[in-house]
């Protein structure tokens, strides 16, 4: 048994760990199963029923007869017979009910009362999942769903569907350009900024107001040309001179000073640096405190350095070297104490700075004037190219000027020394001074005393001189300092031109003021109706109301011809005599007794004509229809009027106050085949839309730009042009602007331009609106 | 030195705006003259309701904008019609009409001065004439025969000819090209070169002619009483109207609709249309018979003269008389110019008067200029300062200062059209022809919507309506019924069986 399980082990082992024997896993296993089963029931021997053994036994040897492996039942229920290897339930095939579980639980007294309630309602309950939606209705909602989103997503258009409707005029395709030769400067204007290098130097060139197309001089170029004369050139170019000369001799003094080796001149220098430093720091805690507060920082980081270090504690070459002099030197040992002092100094609290080498010189060249190196005036802070030397401090100046005075005042024993310094140097480089004497002849006489300040400006013979020179200085550097000041308020969006386009934008205001004012003034005076040809109409209306009085209407023999002749006066009578003037005689006495007759014909015509206007009445009696008939018998009165019908009377004739015209009643229908029988859509009653056409849109009638507006297409397109879908993005642009932005490069000419255009088209659509309120 | 320039561009810029801030004298548009303005005034201004949809509101905006501007265009454009027509002066009293034609002739410009003259055809007088609707040529054809068509400026004769027969009338159709000729027996059309294009046999005995320029119309009025209708532009009689008043020597047109106008020997005018059998208007002018009228350019005066040696000018609009004077010999033809200058033949002299169609009546005519020999023709010549008279003794052409339009429209009718613009006009005339059904009183009609027809339509969709409302109301009404029914029926089954189980 033993030898079997360990066996097991190994070859479970093999199984695990080696894929190699792979092959012969399969007869292993059969073997390990068989094994297993003979071990579990081998296993246990202790707690063992006679049952259980057996069934064990009939399962070995069906697993090993049938080569079936026994498949394990899960444990789920509890079962009077427990292996430790696998469950055999009871009633494997029937359903476990709730009744059945709930029956224990009465049984049980310990489960109380409220679970009870719960379980009874759970088993009362007979809730089942429903059906899932036949496919038609879970289709229908579907559909309404899409329906929504797509109405949601077609709606965002309706707002330029109304727009391009209520447009007077489309033109297709939606962005066009003009197919005519563009300018040089439209088409470098269309050109946009694409990457972010372009971007950047765009940037500078307009911030800058370089052309972008080259013309030989930059505005500010051709600006400064016209600006500056030829005298005040000179001046500044004597100005500019002289700066540069100075700096040049600034820049040679460094050098020589930094070229002294001698320790004791760089000492003593030092040191007289380091009182001004502390004297200058004093007056900083005054006027500046937050100043001192940065210095103040900058001691407590050297202070630290030097806690850190070991530069000044004794312990380099140079110090060992000292520390054997220094028991038979002096100085050494001066030294040694001085080094020791210094480390001291530094690790106190306040502390000077230890590296002011450096600050010297960069001060000695700071006080030349910034611009004497400027290549040429940058006007804008922002370029960055440009900014290099321009975004130095400014206040240094002013402090150095101030460091002057001080200076000025105190003399030191120090500076004696340097004085001396300077003395024999001087002697030694004869020919260097020759240089500067060039520059300035004064120099050569320039008290020591003087000359050995190395903060302050030294070239200038006299004090006095140097302070005037300080003042100019200072003056330009203002100067440049107002400027930028002007340019950064200006900013670099608030350019000239846009100034210009502002103005003129108000000057289409106080045109439209003023054309609205004029339309005021023809308001005034009211338009008054032009005489119609409608007159006799209006007078037919007048008398509608009259009563019509037969025996009025008779025309009078007086009404008719009444109008008095007047003789003329003619220059010469005729002496020819015409051939109708033969029978003149006749005439005269056709005229003397046929004048009536003529009269009277007329007013017989129109009577008859009247008489003919009249409706007919209608007469159906039947004679001998229900009475007797005959010859001689007349129907009765009763039947007569019982069977005569009477028209409504026609409307008043035209010419009824007219006795000497007959117009026609008879409406000819041949103008109405090429009238408009009924109203267009917008049209409520014929008033409105006749007052629409009544003015006529032809050539003949309108100038020509008149037609052109009136008879502008509703659409129009471009021949062979391709129209495409709108885009998605136009939809927010068009409610704007049709340009939705601005090209990268804007020229000033284009830019007042625009400008125009856009205050002419503000102006036209205010007096668009003005007239709708009209 | 950036510094400087900085500044200097600034106070540029200072200078610029203070440049532009200067205000402008004349701000906006230049004003229009309110008289002006009235003159190409189009109706009344509609005005927009206020409860009216957004649409409709939109349109009559729109509409009434636009003719707005139309009328303030046209207003401002008359600027570039700058002619104006001048008239004789002459000294303290010194009559105008005393002025002789040979005087005129002398006082004015060479060019001017050649306007005046007579052509001497004694034999084959009197003539009648009419002048091409440019003005530049003349047509004259003598009672006997004679006919001939002269580029009267340059006096260039483009034809000649005899027809061997008696002329009435003659007639320019609507270009130099073409004229109609009235002879004794039938109408012919000839070209400009005398060639003999047609022989309209449909057109007997016709007496006087009238060219209708837009519809493109020849009316012609016969001894017979006829008035015919000829479409010159398809060769085709639109209308013959038998008038039935006896012989019709008297006939003009009105250029503003188109009517014919005929004199009758019984004293009376009518006006005539080729849409209606009878006339438009009978008007009883003259107690003697018509012997001759005209109507000025406007449609809005009528100049009748009658054998009653009376002139009288008739508001024709109104049909009534404006007012009327006795002229001594009376007129035998009467012409207006234009400018409204009235010239009328009495006897052997022609009258000019001038203000005749204002309201006050007139007492001495404004220029008088006698000839040999009876007048048979008067006419203006269009655009110019000329009369022709054609008389027994051939034609005379007199200068009428301020008788002609000084401002020609080039598009209608231009005196110095090329050949191409004339080809040009033709075409675009011909496209833009007038309907004869057009014709009528108020030539405004097309633009009114047709009452009649809309009205009856109207009925007949109320009538609809109202019928489906019924139909509606009755089928609704049947349905309740039913429902009611269905329910009593039901009710009743209820009680029924209720009944039966209760028994």
């Amino acid at each position: 048994m033993a030898k079997s399980s360990s066996l097991q082990k190994t070859l479970s082992q093999g199984v695990t760990l080696s894929s190699a024997m792979a092959a012969d896993s399969s007869d292993e296993e059969d073997l390990s199963v068989n094994d297993q089963a003979i071990s579990a029931s081998e296993d246990d021997e202790e707690g063992s029923d006679d049952e259980r053994k057996h069934q064990k036994l009939l399962e070995a040897i069906s697993a090993m007869g049938g080569r079936k492996r026994k498949k394990q039942k899960e444990r789920s229920e509890a079962s009077v017979q427990v292996s430790e290897f696998f469950v055999n339930a009871e009633g494997t095939g029937e359903k476990v009910n709730l009744s059945d579980l709930l029956k224990t639980i009465e049984k049980t007294s310990v489960a109380s009362n409220k679970t009870k309630k719960q379980l009874k309602n759970l088993q009362d309950s007979k809730q089942t999942l429903e059906l899932p939606l036949n496919k038609q209705q879970t289709e229908k909602i579907q559909r309404s769903i899409a329906y929504e989103k797509t109405t949601k997503e077609v709606s965002t258009w309706e707002n330029i569907i109304v727009q391009n409707q209520k447009a007077e005029q489309m033109v297709f395709p939606l962005n066009q350009e003009s197919s005519a030769p563009k300018l040089v400067e439209q088409v470098v204007a269309s050109w946009k900024v694409q990457t972010p290098l372009e971007q950047e130097i765009f940037g500078l060139l307009h911030k800058n107001s370089q052309p972008s197309n080259d013309p030989v001089l930059t505005p500010v170029e051709e600006a400064s040309l016209k600006a500056m004369s030829l005298e005040e050139a000179k001046i500044r170019r004597a100005e500019l001179q002289k700066a540069r000369a100075l700096q040049s001799y600034f820049e040679a003094k460094a050098r020589r000073e930094k070229q002294i080796k001698s320790k004791k001149y760089h000492k003593v220098k030092k040191k007289g640096k380091l009182k001004k430093f502390v004297k200058q720091f004093d007056e900083m805690v005054k006027t500046n405190p937050e100043e001192a507060l940065d210095e103040l920082k900058k001691m407590e980081l050297a202070r630290m350095k030097e806690r850190m270090s070991l530069k000044h504690q004794n312990s380099g070459k140079w110090a060992k070297s000292k520390a054997i002099m220094a028991k038979y030197d002096d100085s050494a040992r001066k030294a040694m104490q001085e080094q020791l002092q210094m480390n001291k100094d530094l690790t106190q609290k306040v502390v000077v700075p230890s590296d002011d080498e450096h600050e010297s010189n960069e001060e000695a060249s700071e006080t030349v004037p910034d611009f004497a190196n400027d290549p040429e005036p940058v006007l804008d802070p922002v370029n960055p190219w440009m900014r290099g030397q321009l975004t130095r401090e400014e206040p240094e100046v002013s402090r150095v000027t101030t460091e002057e005075a001080q200076t000025a005042e105190e003399v030191n024993e120090e500076e004696e020394l340097l004085g001396e310094f300077e003395r024999k140097r001087k002697l030694r480089q004869a020919d260097e001074e020759d240089l500067m004497t060039t520059e300035e002849e004064s120099k050569k006489e320039e008290p020591a005393s003087e000359v050995v300040e190395d903060d302050v400006v030294e070239v200038s013979d006299t004090e006095e001189e140097a302070e005037e020179e300080e003042e100019d200085v200072s003056e330009f550097n203002t100067l440049f300092r107002l400027m930028r000041s002007e340019k950064t308020v200006e900013g670099p969006k608030h350019t000239p031109g846009q100034e210009v386009e502002e103005e003129l934008l108000n000057e289409g205001e106080i045109q439209v003021r003023n054309m609205e004012d004029l339309e005021l003034l023809g308001e005034d005076v009211e338009p008054q109706p032009t005489a119609e040809a409608s007159l006799p109409q209006t007078a037919a209306e007048e008398d509608t109301s009259e009563p019509l009085n037969k025996k009025k209407r008779e025309i009078d023999l007086q009404e008719v011809l009444t109008k008095e002749a007047k003789a003329v006066r003619v220059p010469f009578l005729p002496t020819v005599i015409e051939d109708e003037e033969q029978g003149e005689q006749i005439s005269l006495i056709k005229e003397a007794f046929a004048g009536d007759d003529v009269i009277s014909d007329f007013i017989k015509d129109k009577k008859k004509q009247e008489a003919d206007g009249m409706p007919k009445v209608v007469d159906l009696t039947l004679p001998g229809w229900g009475e007797w008939g005959g010859v001689g018998l007349q129907p009765s009165q009763r039947k007569r009027k019982r069977f005569t019908t009477k028209m409504a009377p026609p409307p008043p004739r035209q010419d009824r106050k007219l006795p000497d015209v007959i117009i026609s009643e008879k409406e000819s229908a041949s103008v109405a085949s090429h009238q408009v029988s009924h109203i267009p859509f917008p049209f409520q009653n014929t008033a409105q839309f006749e007052s629409s056409i009544r003015t006529p849109i032809g050539s003949t009638w309108n100038t020509q730009s008149v037609v052109k507006k009136m008879t502008k297409p509703k659409v129009l397109t471009t021949l062979g042009a391709i129209i495409e879908p709108m885009a998605k993005d136009m939809k927010n642009n068009k409610s704007t602007t049709p340009a939705g932005k601005e090209p990268a490069i804007v020229l000033e000419g284009n830019k007042t331009a625009k400008g125009d255009s856009e205050g002419s088209e503000k102006s036209r659509r205010r007096t668009k609106s003005k007239k709708k309120k009209n | 030195m950036a510094a400087v320039v900085q500044e200097v561009l600034t106070s540029t810029h200072v200078e610029k705006t203070n440049k532009k801030k200067k205000q402008d004298p004349f701000p906006g548009e230049a004003p229009i003259p309110h008289k002006r303005l009235q003159k190409f005034r189009r109706g009344e201004k509609y005005e927009v309701p206020k409860e009216a949809r957004p649409d409709l509101k939109e349109a009559i905006t729109f509409s009434e904008a636009m003719s707005e501007l139309a009328q303030k265009q046209a207003a401002r454009y008359d600027l570039l019609l700058p002619e104006d027509a001048g008239f004789l002066e002459g000294d303290e009293d010194e009559d105008t009409n005393t002025i002789s034609q040979d005087d005129i002739a002398a006082a004015v410009d060479i060019t001017s001065g050649s306007k005046y003259f007579n052509l001497h055809l004694s034999q084959f007088g009197p003539y009648r004439l009419d002048y091409s609707r440019t003005g530049r040529h003349l047509l004259v054809g003598g009672k006997k025969g004679h006919v001939a068509c002269i580029d009267w400026q340059s006096k260039d004769l483009m034809c000649e000819m005899n027809v061997m027969e008696t002329v009435n009338d003659v007639k320019w159709l609507h270009t130099e090209a073409m004229f109609a000729v009235a002879q004794k027996k039938w109408l012919y059309i000839y070209d400009s070169k005398g060639l003999e294009l047609h022989c309209l046999k449909k057109f007997n005995d016709v007496l006087r002619m009238q060219f209708l320029p837009y519809h493109f119309l020849l009316a012609t009025a016969s001894a017979t009483g006829f008035l015919q209708y000829l479409d010159v532009s398809v060769g085709r009689e639109v209308k013959a109207i038998c008038t039935k008043m006896g012989r019709l020597d008297v006939m003009c047109q009105n250029p503003y609709n188109a009517v014919i106008h005929l004199g009758h020997p019984n004293g009376t005018v009518s006006l005539w249309s080729p849409n209606q059998k009878e006339p438009l208007v009978k008007m009883l002018c003259h107690r003697g018979a018509v012997r001759s009228l005209t109507v000025d350019k406007t449609g809005t005066y009528m100049v009748t003269s009658g054998l009653d040696r009376k002139l009288k000018v008739y508001d024709i609009r109104a049909f009534k008389p404006l007012h009327s004077c006795f002229l001594p010999a009376g007129a035998s033809c009467l012409s207006l110019s234009q400018r409204g200058l009235l010239s009328a033949a009495t006897g052997d002299i022609v009258q000019v008067y001038q203000n005749i169609l204002g309201s006050s009546p007139v007492f001495k005519p404004y220029m008088a200029h006698r000839l040999r020999g009876q007048i048979w023709g008067l006419a203006y010549c269009p655009f110019e300062d000329v009369l022709g008279i054609g008389h027994g003794e051939g034609f005379t052409s007199m200068i009428v200062p301020g008788a002609g339009e000084p401002n020609f429209d080039a598009l209608d009718a231009n005196p110095y059209r090329s050949s191409k613009q004339k080809q040009e006009w033709e075409v675009k005339a011909l496209l833009e022809k007038v309907q004869p059904e057009l014709i009528g009183l108020d030539p405004g009609q097309l633009s009114k919507v047709d009452q009649a027809t809309f009205e009856q339509r109207h009925k007949r969709r109320v009538e609809e309506l109202d019928e489906i409302q019924q139909s509606i109301q009755e089928r609704t009404e049947r349905e309740k019924e039913l429902k009611v029914k269905s329910k009593e029926k039901k009710t009743l089954e209820n009680k029924s069986t209720l009944d039966r189980f209760r028994k």
